[in-house]
């Protein structure tokens, strides 16, 4: 099997990624039970949680970490240039909302 | 023997190896192609968290209907998804030293925490659902009871729409993801054993799933599964190798992937605190 992902396969670091996002996870639901901060921050704080999740998913989990660079990059660019297309179309009005004062 | 790093052929059968263009990504076409079903499926979730967000800020006041209850329960579905993972990830390896046993039993525990989820959830829309938090078309077309006539749930449905629409929306389209994994989990797994399982499984949940819940229609989601499972099965029986197991391991992950959006922008920004 050649051409499956070619990397350290030790048990040990598929626990210590599981254990991280457990830990994370954790903290997001403090943070949100708690409501530790107004709403437009704690959307970007847990976004950004989330953000860190899904790469230690996507680099360790679904091995994109071990994949040539080539492919790496391809996925990752033509996903995230969507997304910044999305967020073109959205938020400028969304922007705009906040500014007349919705919380 | 020395084998083909692509296919896997003798490298001397006949100069096949030659034949073969080298990968442009340096990886077998399955993994490839199921990278780019899963970058165009991450847009259609994509689209639907955009359209969440935008709901959310224009919505003044947004509701805050999850109560420590449903905020335990889902960090427990988040706990099942993430764990399940981690056993998804330890099949991998186990096909890497094409150790088959293994293999079968870390997607089973996969299987299982899969399961866990979508029952999980199942429950917790049961739960609002009879608490008062609706859509028409639950009425109409899925002939799904009525629930609470008033109270803070009852409010939201009459009042904020947007509410229950984003929330049954992105849940559904999450959790039917989840369920179609499960199905693929299980045929990777036990191949067409799997098929009299989940035939069981399918009539059982059919007959004891009462007519008023919203799951009595929905259910038969793993009807359908059964016959494409079986049309896969029958028409293009396999031993599955590392490779099948590393492609579905790919979905399966993807699946926990975008729940660690969800939860985040549907749960934990709709906390009631008491």
């Amino acid at each position: 099997m050649h051409d499956i992902a070619k990397h350290d396969d030790s048990k040990g670091q598929y626990f210590w990624v599981w254990g991280a996002l457990l830990i994370l996870t954790a903290v997001e639901v403090v943070l949100g039970y708690k409501q530790v901060f107004s709403p437009p921050r704690m959307l970007e704080v847990l976004l950004l949680l989330s953000v860190i999740k899904s790469a230690l998913i996507i680099g360790y989990f679904m091995h994109l970490k071990f994949e040539i660079a080539l492919m790496r990059w391809l996925l990752v660019l033509s996903v995230v240039t969507c997304f910044i297309i999305m967020y073109f179309f959205f938020f400028p009005d969304a922007d705009r909302i906040i500014k007349l004062g919705v919380q | 023997m020395e084998h083909d790093a692509v296919h896997g052929l003798p490298a001397s059968a006949h100069g096949a190896a030659d034949a073969y263009e080298a990968p442009l990504f340096g990886a077998y076409s399955k993994k490839v192609g199921m990278w780019l079903f899963l970058a165009s499926d991450s847009l259609t979730f994509g689209a639907l968290l955009f359209a969440f967000s935008y709901n959310r800020i224009y919505t003044n006041p947004w509701p805050t209907p999850f109560h420590a209850q449903s905020i335990a329960n889902a960090t427990i579905m988040t706990a099942c998804l993430l764990s399940s993972s981690l056993t998804m990830v330890l099949a991998v390896l186990a096909a890497k030293r094409g150790d088959r046993p293994w293999v079968r039993n870390w997607l089973l525990a996969t299987m299982v925490f899969g399961t866990a989820f979508i029952v999980l959830h199942g429950m917790e829309w049961s739960k609002l659902i009879g608490e008062g938090l609706s859509l028409p078309g639950f009425a109409s077309i899925l002939g799904v009871s009525k629930g609470a006539a008033s109270g803070e749930l009852a409010d939201i449905s009459q009042n904020i729409p947007q509410f229950p629409q984003a929330f049954f929306g992105l849940t559904a389209m999450h959790m039917l993801h989840v369920t179609i994994g499960v199905i693929y989990l299980g045929v990777v797994a036990f191949r067409k054993w799997f098929l009299p399982a989940l035939a069981v499984i399918w009539i059982a949940a059919a007959l004891l799933i009462p007519s008023g819940n919203v799951f009595h229609y929905p259910v038969h989601v793993l009807g359908l599964g059964l016959l494409v499972a079986a049309v896969v099965l029958f028409f293009k029986p396999k031993h599955y190798d590392a490779h099948d197991v590393e492609v579905c391991g790919l979905y399966w992950h993807f699946v926990d992937l975008v729940w660690m959006f969800i939860f985040p922008l549907v749960y934990l920004m709709s906390t009631k605190v008491s």
